[in-house]
C-alpha cells in the first residue's frame, strides 16, 4: 500500500520514537503504575504500525518481516513458560512462585520476578499485534495483483 | 442503581445490532458493543465508598483502596475480546474474498 | 500438592509454540512431535484415574496459602469427575492427531494445524482442571478461539460462513458467561468455586439466585448446543475436517459445555427444582427434535452432527433427573443412579461419535463425496472402516454388547425407578428413530450394490485405520464399565463428589 504526505512521514519520523520508549516505561514500571505487560506491548506495537502506516508498504519484505515478528512472539512465549515452571524446582515447588528478593515498596528493582513477567508478556503482545497487522496486509496485497 | 441500569442498556444496543444489522463489519462493532458494556459492569462492582486508585502509596499504606480483582480480570477480559475481534475480521476479509460482498443475505450457501 | 495438575496445561502450551518454532527448520516433524505430545498426555491421565480414587487433589497456583480459612490466589482441582473427563479428551484427542497425520497431508500450512490443535488441547485441560470461576473462562476462550480457526481450516465457502456463525453465537454466549460471573463477584466478593458455595449456603436473595442461575445456562447451554441453542452446531461440525469434526463433537461440548453446567449446577448452586425441571425439559427437547432433524438427512455429516444434539440431550435429560430428585429430597440413590448413567453416556458417546466422524472422513478420503446418495458398496472395498463403522453405529443405536446399550439402559431403568415415566417412553422411542437412522447409513453407505463396482481391497493409509481400529476396541471395553467392580472404580467417586454438596466444598477449604 502506498504511503501518505510529506507532512506525515515527518511527524512520524519525530514521533515514532518516543511512542516505542513510552511503551517500554509502562512496561518496566509495571509493578508500581498502571499498565504492565500488556497495555505496554500494545503500545510498543503501535509504534511500529504508525511506522508502517505512514511510510507504505512497498519498501518492505512483507514476507521475512511477519516470519520474523512471528518468531520472536513464539520464543517470548516459551521463555515466559519456562520462568513459570522454574518455580517448580526451587522453594515451595508450585507453578508460578514468585522466588526471586522482594525488596523494598515503591523501589524499581522490587517486587521479585514481576518485571520479568511483564517485560516478556511486554515483547511478545507486540510482536503479536504487529504478526496480525502483518499478516492482513500480506492478505490484502495478494487480493490486489 | 442507574448506573448499572445504563450498562444493562448498552448491552441491549449491541444485541439488537448483532440481530438487525446486514453488513458483515457492522455485526464485528456491535458485538465490540456487547463487550464494552460488560467491562464497564465489572469496573462499577468494584467500587467502595470513600476509596481511591488501588495503587499503594509507600507514604501512607493504610488507606481504603478500591477493590483491584475486577480491574485485573477486566485486563484480562480486553486482551481476550481483542483476540477474539482479531479472529473475526480476518475471517471476514476471507468471506469478502470468496463471496464478493459483505452483505450477510447473500451468504447462504447452508442449508437444511 | 499434586505436581502433574499444571503440567496438564503447560505441556501442550510449550508443544504449540514450539512447533511454530520447528516448523520453519523441520518441516515433516511436526506431525510425530504432536503425536508425542498427547501420547505424554494420555500417559499422564491414564496414570491419574488410576491414582486419584476418592481424594480431591487441590493446587495452589503460586503458593498463595489460604489466610483466616479464605482463599486467596488460583486453585486448580483434580477429583473424580475432572480425571474421567481429562481421559475423553486425550485419548480422542491423541487418536485424532494420529488419524490426521495422513488426513491433512491435502491441505496447507499443516504446522499451524498441529499448534492449534495443542492449543485447543491445553484450553480444555484447562477447564476441566480449574477450581476458580475466571479461570474457567479465560480457558474456555483459549479453546474457543483455537477452534474457530479450526474449523474455518481449508478456507471454502462453507466452512467460512460456518466459522462466522460459530464466532458470532460463540461470542454471544461468553458474554453472557461474562455477565453471570459479574454477577456472582458482586455478591459473593470471591472466585473461588468451593468459597462461594459457603458464602451462598448463609442465605441469598432468590430473585439474583434465578438470574444468575439462567445467565450461566444460557451461556454453557450455547457452547454445548442444547436446543434452543443449537443453530450454530450442524454447519460448523459439519464443514470442518473430519478429525477437528470428531474433536469438537466428542469432547469440546462436553469438556467446555455440558461439564461446566454439571460442576457448577451440582457443587456451587443450590439445586431448586425449577431449575431442575427446566434442565430435564431441555434435555428432553433435545433429545427430540435432534433425532427427528437427523432423519431426513443426506450428508453424512450433517446426520452425525444431529445426532450429537440429540445423544447430548440423553446426558442433560439424566442429569436433570438426577437434580429433580435430589431437589425434592426423595430416592437419592435413584438419583446417583442418573448421575451414573448420565456420566457413563457422555463417556460412550465421546467414543463413538469420535469413531463415526473419523469414518466419515476416511469415506470422503476414497469417494470424494459427503452424499448417500452417490455412494455404494463401500463394504468390498474399505473392509477396516465398514467394520468400525458397523460397530459405531450399533453402539449408538443402543444394541447389546456394545456400550451404548448400557448406559442407555441405565438412563431408562433411573427415569422409571424415579416414577418419570413419560421421560422413559421418550427414550426408548428416541433410540428406536436413531437405530433407523443409522440403518440408513450403514445400507447407503456400505451395502448398496446396484451397480457392480470393481472389488479391489483399497483402504485408507494405515495411520487412519489405526486410529478407528482403537476407538473401535474403546468402544466394546467400554461396555465392561458397567461390572460393579470397575464401576465403583471409576464412576463412583465422580457421582459421590456430585452428589453430596458439602463435601466437595469442606475437602478444598480445610485443605
Amino acid at each position: 500500500m502506498k504511503g501518505m504526505t510529506v507532512i506525515v512521514k515527518k511527524t512520524t519520523q519525530l514521533i515514532a520514537g518516543m511512542v516505542f520508549l513510552y511503551g517500554i516505561y509502562v512496561v518496566i514500571h509495571g509493578h508500581l503504575t498502571p499498565g504492565g505487560g500488556f497495555a505496554g506491548g500494545v503500545i510498543m506495537a503501535g509504534s511500529f504500525i504508525l511506522l508502517i502506516l505512514a511510510y507504505g508498504s512497498e519498501f518492505m519484505n512483507l514476507i521475512r518481516e511477519e516470519s520474523g515478528s512471528t518468531l520472536y512472539e513464539n520464543l517470548a512465549i516459551l521463555v515466559v513458560l519456562f520462568l513459570a515452571v522454574s518455580g517448580l524446582l526451587l522453594g515451595a515447588r508450585t507453578f508460578f512462585l514468585n522466588w526471586l528478593p522482594k525488596g523494598t515498596l515503591g523501589q524499581l528493582v522490587s517486587a521479585g520476578m514481576l518485571p520479568l513477567y511483564n517485560i516478556f508478556i511486554g515483547i511478545e503482545v507486540a510482536a503479536s499485534i504487529l504478526t496480525i497487522f502483518l499478516a492482513l496486509i500480506i492478505f490484502k496485497e495478494e487480493i490486489s495483483k | 442503581m442507574t448506573v448499572y441500569l445504563l450498562c444493562f442498556i448498552l448491552f441491549l444496543v449491541g444485541f439488537y445490532g448483532v440481530i438487525t444489522r446486514r453488513n458483515l463489519v457492522k455485526i464485528a462493532i456491535s458485538l465490540s458493543i456487547m463487550e464494552v458494556s460488560i467491562f464497564l459492569f465489572f469496573a462499577l462492582i468494584g467500587y467502595i465508598d470513600g476509596g481511591v486508585a488501588p495503587i499503594v502509596d509507600p507514604s501512607d499504606p493504610a488507606r481504603i483502596y478500591v477493590d483491584p480483582l475486577p480491574q485485573a480480570m477486566v485486563l484480562t477480559a480486553i486482551v481476550i475480546g481483542l483476540a477474539t475481534t482479531a479472529m473475526l475480521m480476518a475471517v471476514i476479509i476471507r468471506i469478502y474474498r470468496k463471496y464478493g460482498t459483505f452483505d450477510i443475505r447473500e451468504i447462504r450457501n447452508l442449508r437444511g | 500438592m499434586n505436581p502433574l495438575i499444571p503440567l496438564f496445561i503447560a505441556i501442550p502450551l510449550a508443544g504449540a509454540f514450539l512447533i511454530m518454532i520447528l516448523g520453519k527448520f523441520f518441516m515433516d516433524m511436526n506431525r510425530y512431535f504432536a503425536s508425542m505430545i498427547l501420547l505424554i498426555l494420555l500417559i499422564f491421565s491414564i496414570f491419574s484415574l488410576a491414582t486419584t480414587g476418592t481424594d480431591i487433589s487441590v493446587y495452589k497456583v503460586g503458593g498463595w496459602e489460604p489466610v483466616n480459612k479464605i482463599p486467596i490466589g488460583i486453585y486448580m482441582v483434580m477429583d473424580g469427575l475432572t480425571v474421567i473427563v481429562l481421559c475423553i479428551i486425550n485419548v480422542v484427542g491423541f487418536m485424532s492427531v494420529f488419524y490426521s497425520i495422513s488426513y491433512i497431508k491435502r491441505y496447507t500450512s499443516e504446522n499451524y494445524f498441529y499448534a492449534l490443535f495443542c492449543l485447543m488441547i491445553a484450553g480444555m485441560n484447562g477447564v476441566v482442571l480449574s477450581g476458580d470461576l475466571f479461570n474457567i473462562f479465560v480457558f474456555l476462550e483459549i479453546s474457543v478461539i483455537a477452534a474457530y480457526a479450526l474449523v474455518a481450516f481449508g478456507v471454502e465457502k462453507n466452512e467460512l460462513e460456518a466459522t462466522f456463525k460459530y464466532q458470532v453465537l460463540g461470542g454471544l454466549a461468553s458474554f453472557l458467561i461474562l455477565f453471570g460471573i459479574g454477577f456472582i463477584y458482586w455478591k459473593a466478593k470471591t472466585l473461588n468455586i468451593a468459597d462461594i458455595r459457603e458464602v451462598f449456603s448463609n442465605g441469598y436473595d432468590k430473585r439474583y439466585y434465578v438470574l444468575v442461575q439462567v445467565l450461566i445456562l444460557a451461556g454453557f447451554g450455547l457452547k454445548a448446543a442444547i436446543i434452543p441453542f443449537h443453530a450454530w452446531l450442524p454447519d460448523a461440525h459439519s464443514s470442518a475436517p473430519s478429525p477437528i469434526s470428531a474433536m469438537l463433537s466428542g469432547v469440546l461440548i462436553k469438556a467446555v459445555g455440558i461439564y461446566v453446567i454439571i460442576r457448577l449446577f451440582f457443587n456451587m448452586f443450590d439445586i431448586t427444582e425449577g431449575t431442575a425441571i427446566l434442565i430435564t425439559s431441555m434435555g428432553a427437547l433435545s433429545m427430540v427434535i435432534g433425532v427427528f432433524l437427523a432423519i431426513g438427512q443426506w450428508d453424512i455429516k450433517r446426520l452425525l452432527a444431529y445426532h450429537s444434539i440429540s445423544q447430548m440431550g440423553y446426558v442433560v435429560l439424566s442429569t436433570g433427573i438426577g437434580m429433580i430428585l435430589i431437589s425434592r429430597g426423595i430416592r437419592l440413590e435413584v438419583a446417583a443412579l442418573a448421575i451414573a448413567g448420565g456420566l457413563f453416556h457422555l463417556v460412550n458417546h465421546a467414543m463413538f461419535k469420535g469413531l463415526l466422524f473419523l469414518n466419515a472422513g476416511a469415506i470422503e478420503y476414497k469417494t470424494g463425496t459427503r452424499d448417500l446418495k452417490e455412494m455404494g458398496g463401500l463394504s468390498g472395498i474399505m473392509p477396516w472402516t465398514s467394520s468400525t463403522s458397523f460397530v459405531a453405529s450399533m453402539s449408538i443405536s443402543g444394541i447389546p454388547p456394545f456400550n451404548g446399550f448400557f448406559s442407555k439402559l441405565i438412563i431408562i431403568i433411573a427415569a422409571i425407578l424415579g416414577r418419570f415415566y413419560f421421560l422413559a417412553l421418550l427414550a426408548v422411542i428416541v433410540s428406536i428413530i436413531t437405530l433407523a437412522s443409522f440403518l440408513k447409513f450403514q445400507r447407503y453407505a456400505f451395502y448398496n450394490t446396484k451397480e457392480k463396482k470393481k472389488t479391489e481391497k483399497n483402504d485408507v493409509p494405515f495411520p487412519m485405520v489405526f486410529s478407528m481400529v482403537m476407538m473401535s476396541i474403546l468402544c466394546v471395553l467400554l461396555s465392561l464399565l458397567i461390572f460393579p467392580g470397575i464401576r465403583d472404580a471409576v464412576l463412583k467417586p465422580a457421582v459421590d463428589i456430585l452428589m453430596d454438596p458439602s463435601k466437595y466444598a469442606s475437602q478444598i477449604i480445610g485443605i
